[in-house]
């Protein structure tokens, strides 16, 4: 199994036995390291704006409304006007039959519109359905798609069914670039993870992704790290740059913060922006607002001085 | 020759990030150092005899911290005597439970003022103060809990024994890891029921000092623990001593086999804990990117001031360019500066002295024909200072492969089979530690049961714990400190066996 | 040495040797010392050991070592027993040989039952020493970690000269239950027992070279039992304390090991077994 990672080309199901093994408490105490890096002054405030930058605002419940989506999407384009110099989001990411909305919503901002797909967050249906409602995002405006992988089919060992449908679901997105949802949450192992990544990433995702926010635990920086060294393995192995983005569980700057850090000590400067990283959350922006304010104010934050959009 | 960089890799990842980090200094406003530092015995501060004194500073900045008295023959024999009189007609009187007590209560007190020791302890020594402040004060209190509580159980640990005090130990130990390594000496002598004389490192003696003041504030009875600060001449003179029963010390071989020679033909006791060279081996099925984190622990944990260190890299020829190429990647992510800083991983080197004789092998390495490996990673101006080094190209014969250099500086050599990892591993005339590294459970039983080492890691590298006995085989020392093995260094075991 | 009188048959004298890896040469030095009986009167040649034949028994042992470490506790177990059987049935033999080198019946029947005493207890011990004396130690990280005791490798031992079988026995046996390899000197002035010893040892599938039997001067050979780089531990059960030091000093050059014994003490006891152990200590994550 020597250069397991040599071994690795996109469109080719990898051998996922010769894909190397992780070691639970080693990736543990690694990115406990990185949780005690301290962060501080100028650069805080920059890594709190890059973070910003990165979020893939996300609302994604049975009760959303078109005016819910025009209110987040309004958030995404003024998240703070009382201060200046603030990014904006990344994108807005909602179910397919919101957006339309959201697309109209968000119109020449520059965010992109984001949708789930594929049956999410179980994935339980049969692949003409789930190609069907990738199609269909995709022909409301959506600019990235957010699949589940069949995580059944997965622990089961048929990865060529997980691998063939990633492919498939690719090709059903057309322009729209993939993220490819791990579900990690469901995968048990973190030797899961790293092969389910390499699959994911050889199957052709333009992203990989952690969870659905659906399934706890959601998004770990343990996780996240492992996910984000099977990138640079397969980058070093195939040339082919892979996204990553956390997501579920990430709600405070601090936190967010320690993601970067991890960010930019496994993949560097290529990397850390929001081509390459996103973050999927719904309440980490507000966060990062107070803490941005209070890094300008002196003053601790209260909410009622943020919008809950 | 001397490669910096790794241009050939055209998908090396690129490190040099708009974004950086702020410099995080750990604040200094809350340490209290006097100028000026006596003698602690007999449970105050005293001059030395001869008034003679030494400095202590900052490795990082040459900054003068304190003067310390440097204690002669007469000062050692004035706390020998101290600790004998506490030893009789206290310390051995005192219900085995109050005893307890006592190192209880100095285990919280560490803790207690934990911030101020790790401060402390990374302004004299260099270590960056996320391992004082994360490792060092944190197990130096742990080792005082431990071993607290052993003092009313010792009848438990040696079946068939009735277990006693040696008497007065006289305790050594070097700067790398000063608190913890007085913690390892003084808590379990103390709970067998000794009474200690503790003479710190000549460069790092003011974290003993504090844990004098704190042992004093604590109220321990007068004499049961002296530290006398001073250089090799105080080590000697403790070695000496008639009147101490127990040697233990901590330091370099060549001293430790000084120590034993000087000790022959007595029946004073004596443990020793010196080098090391450790083989970690990497095969080819290891959970590779945590392997690389081991190896990155074990040599460059504490500028690899450490007798344990994983200073030798025996990885699978299967996988050596993968594991080399993100080794190199990783260390160029390594932060090499003030150890005040909270982000630095890779403090100052302890002294000038020290930070010769590691530049002296890595010319000696170059001279002997090694390929020479450092990252770009910035190095500050002044200061004592060492950039990560990697050493390919070299073979059981390099002296950089035989000698410890207790520095961040790896000797890289590859094999092919088990056995083969094994005798280069063993061929060495140390014996305190190693790594194994693979993901076949009955291949980490094979590797870790032949390798003739006191410390065997599986899949991890550089832990440590109260609970844990640490020691060397062959030249890395006699005896063990931790856990219940480590009572034993301090205790009588008298006859009475049951059978 | 003894002669024959009248029409008796001439006896059949034993010619007293080395034992080294298995084998009984005679001292590579050519040289021999004159082992008197209670009586003064010259009863056998036995080899003065050179520095050199001492190279030969440690080079021996530590060929031997890794295998009888290796071999099983309850194999060791059963060897070392089989040891204590074959002094046993040749009790008559090593009785006579001490009332010969000038110790009383009742006192010679007495070393013998107590050397096979001895050897059945260490036999015993051989598969318990790791159970009594290991330790899982309950660490604060998700770690699995355990202590145990492993053989420090080859061991000197020098016997006392007083009850020169029981002594040598009480040297080597802990040593040997705890899988290591020996190089022992025999009680300089009574040495016969020793080889004696030895033939019972080699008859006991005792591997070769993991008990060597040398017989000749402390006094020479110390030093070297000190010195020897080759050697980890050193066994001292003679009065001599300026031995004592030369050893203990010489000792230093590698961080031997070294035990120094009374000759009065051999009560049995595993700590005995201990004198010639490492801990070693093995950490490995557990996945929460």
């Amino acid at each position: 199994m020597s250069h397991a990672a040599h071994s690795f080309e996109v469109g080719v199901l990898p051998d996922l036995a010769t894909v190397s093994t992780v070691d639970a408490v080693g990736v543990e105490e690694r990115a406990a390291r990185f949780r005690t890096r301290s962060i501080k002054r100028d650069s805080k405030v920059a890594a709190l704006k890059l973070a910003l930058s990165m979020i893939d605002l996300t609302t994604l419940e049975g009760r959303d409304t078109p005016a819910r989506v025009r209110q987040l999407c309004y958030k995404a384009r003024h998240l703070h006007d009382a201060m200046e110099g603030l990014p904006q989001v990344a994108a807005v990411c909602v179910y397919p039959t919101l957006v339309g909305v959201a697309k109209k919503a968000l119109g020449d901002s520059g965010i992109n519109v984001a949708s789930v797909a594929t049956a999410f967050p179980s994935g339980q249906s049969n692949l003409q359905v789930r190609l069907d409602d990738t199609r269909y995002a995709v022909s409301e405006g959506a600019d990235e798609v957010d699949m589940v992988i069949s995580r059944g089919a997965f622990l089961a060992g048929d990865y060529e069914r997980v691998f063939d449908e990633i492919v498939e679901i690719r090709k059903a997105c057309g322009n729209a670039h993939l993220k490819v949802i791990l579900e990690t949450g469901e995968l048990e192992t973190l030797d899961n993870v790293r092969r389910a990544s390499m699959l994911a990433m050889a199957a052709g995702a333009h992203f990989i992704k952690t969870s659905t926010g659906k399934v706890q635990p959601a998004s770990t920086m343990p996780v996240t790290l492992v996910m984000l060294q099977a990138i640079r393995d397969f980058y070093q192995a195939t040339g082919v740059r892979v996204g990553m983005k956390p997501a579920g569980g990430i709600s405070k700057a601090k936190l967010a913060i320690q993601y970067l850090v991890m960010l930019r000590e496994t993949l560097g400067a290529e990397w850390l922006n929001p081509d390459w990283f996103r973050f999927g959350a719904s309440s980490l922006a507000n966060d990062i607002l107070m803490q941005l304010v209070k890094q300008e104010s002196g003053a601790y934050q209260s909410p009622d001085y943020f919008s809950n959009d | 020759m001397t490669e910096t960089s790794n241009p050939e890799n055209s998908r090396a990842i690129d490190f040099a990030t708009d974004w950086q980090y702020a410099p995080a200094p750990e604040s200094t406003a809350h340490i209290r150092l006097e100028d000026r530092y006596g003698l602690f015995i007999n449970g105050e501060f005293v001059p030395a005899a001869d008034g003679g004194t030494f400095a202590t500073a900052n490795p990082a900045n040459g900054e003068h911290l304190a003067d310390v008295a440097m204690a002669g023959a007469a000062d050692v024999d004035r706390a020998v005597q101290a600790a004998r009189a506490a030893y009789e007609n206290v310390w051995s009187k005192l219900p085995a439970a109050e005893r307890g007590k006592y190192i209880f209560r100095i285990a919280r007190m560490i803790a207690e003022r934990a911030r101020e020791f790790a401060v402390i302890e990374s302004m004299d020594g260099g270590k960056p103060i996320r391992e004082s402040r994360d490792v060092d004060i944190p197990l130096a209190s742990a080792h005082f809990f431990y071993y607290a509580g052993w003092a009313d159980k010792l009848d438990y640990a040696f079946p068939g024994r009735r277990p006693a005090p040696m008497g007065v130990a006289g305790q050594i130990i070097p700067w790398n890891f000063p608190l913890l390594m007085a913690a390892w000496k003084i808590a379990p002598a103390l709970a067998a029921g000794n009474t200690v004389v503790l003479k710190p490192a000549e460069t790092t003696p003011l974290t003993a000092l504090k844990l004098a003041e704190l042992i004093r504030d604590a109220g321990l009875p007068e004499g049961v623990v002296n530290i006398v600060t001073g250089d090799g001449t105080t080590g000697q003179a403790i070695v000496d001593h008639p009147g101490i029963d127990k040697i233990a010390f901590t330091g370099s071989t060549a001293v430790g086999k000084h120590i034993q020679q000087s000790l022959a033909g007595t029946d004073r006791h004596y443990t020793l804990e010196l080098g090391g060279k450790a083989a970690n081996i990497v095969f080819e099925d290891a959970p590779v990117d945590q392997a690389v984190e081991g190896i990155v622990n074990g040599i460059f944990f504490n500028q690899g001031h450490v007798c344990c260190a994983g200073s030798r890299l025996l990885v699978s020829e299967a996988i050596a360019p993968l594991v080399l190429d993100k080794l190199k990647e990783r260390m160029e992510t390594l932060i090499v500066g003030d150890p005040l800083d909270k982000n630095t991983d890779i403090g100052a080197i302890n002294s000038r002295a020290q930070l010769d004789k590691i530049e002296h092998y890595i010319r000696l390495g170059q001279e002997e024909g090694a390929t020479v490996y450092q990252p770009g990673t910035a190095v500050p101006d002044s200061g004592y200072f060492c950039r990560p080094t990697l050493f390919t190209d070299v073979t059981q014969s390099h002296r950089v492969v035989q000698d410890e250099i207790f520095g961040p500086v790896l000797a890289v050599q590859t094999f092919r089979t088990v056995d083969e990892a094994v005798s280069k591993a063993n061929n060495s005339r140390y014996g305190l530690s190693g790594g194994v590294w693979t993901d076949k459970g009955s291949r980490i039983f094979r590797v870790t049961g032949a390798l003739r080492a006191g410390v065997v890691w599986a899949n991890t590298f550089n832990k440590f714990d109260p609970t844990s006995p640490f020691g060397g085989y062959k030249e890395s020392g006699v005896g063990r400190e931790g856990g219940l093995h480590g009572l034993s260094a301090y205790l009588h075991l008298a006859g009475g066996d049951a059978s | 040495m003894s002669a024959s009188t009248g029409d008796a048959r001439i006896d059949v004298m034993k010619t007293y040797k080395l034992y080294i890896g298995g084998k009984f040469p005679r001292t590579e030095s050519g040289r021999y010392y004159v082992v008197n009986d209670a009586d003064g009167k010259a009863m056998a040649n036995a080899s003065l050991a050179s520095r050199k034949d001492f190279r030969e028994a440690v080079r021996a042992a530590r060929g031997a070592q890794a295998g009888w470490a290796g071999a099983s506790a309850y194999l060791r177990g059963q060897i070392l027993y089989r040891c204590a059987e074959m002094l046993a049935g040749r009790a008559a033999q090593f009785e006579s040989e001490l009332v010969a080198m000038g110790a009383d019946a009742t006192s010679a029947s007495k070393e013998v039952a107590d050397a096979v005493d001895l050897l059945v207890y260490y036999a015993g011990w051989c598969d318990k020493v790791t159970q009594v004396f290991s330790s899982v130690n309950p660490v604060s990280s998700s770690h699995f970690n355990f202590s145990l005791p492993e053989p420090t490798g080859v061991v000197g031992a020098i016997a006392p000269a007083e009850q020169p079988l029981l002594g040598l026995v009480a040297q080597v046996s802990p040593a040997l239950s705890g899988g290591n390899a020996c190089v022992a000197l025999a009680a300089e002035e009574r040495p016969l027992c020793a080889i004696s010893f030895a033939e019972v040892v080699h008859s006991s599938d005792v591997p070769a070279g993991v008990l060597n039997v040398l017989t000749g001067s402390p006094a020479e050979l110390a030093e070297h039992f000190g010195s020897h780089m080759d050697v980890n531990a050193v066994v001292y059960a003679g009065a001599d304390p300026e031995l004592a030091k030369a050893i203990a000093a010489a000792a230093a050059g590698n961080v031997k090991r070294v035990v120094l014994r009374s000759s009065q003490d051999d009560e049995p006891s595993p700590y005995h077994i201990l004198d010639t152990q490492e801990i070693k200590t093995t950490w490995h994550p557990i996945e929460r």
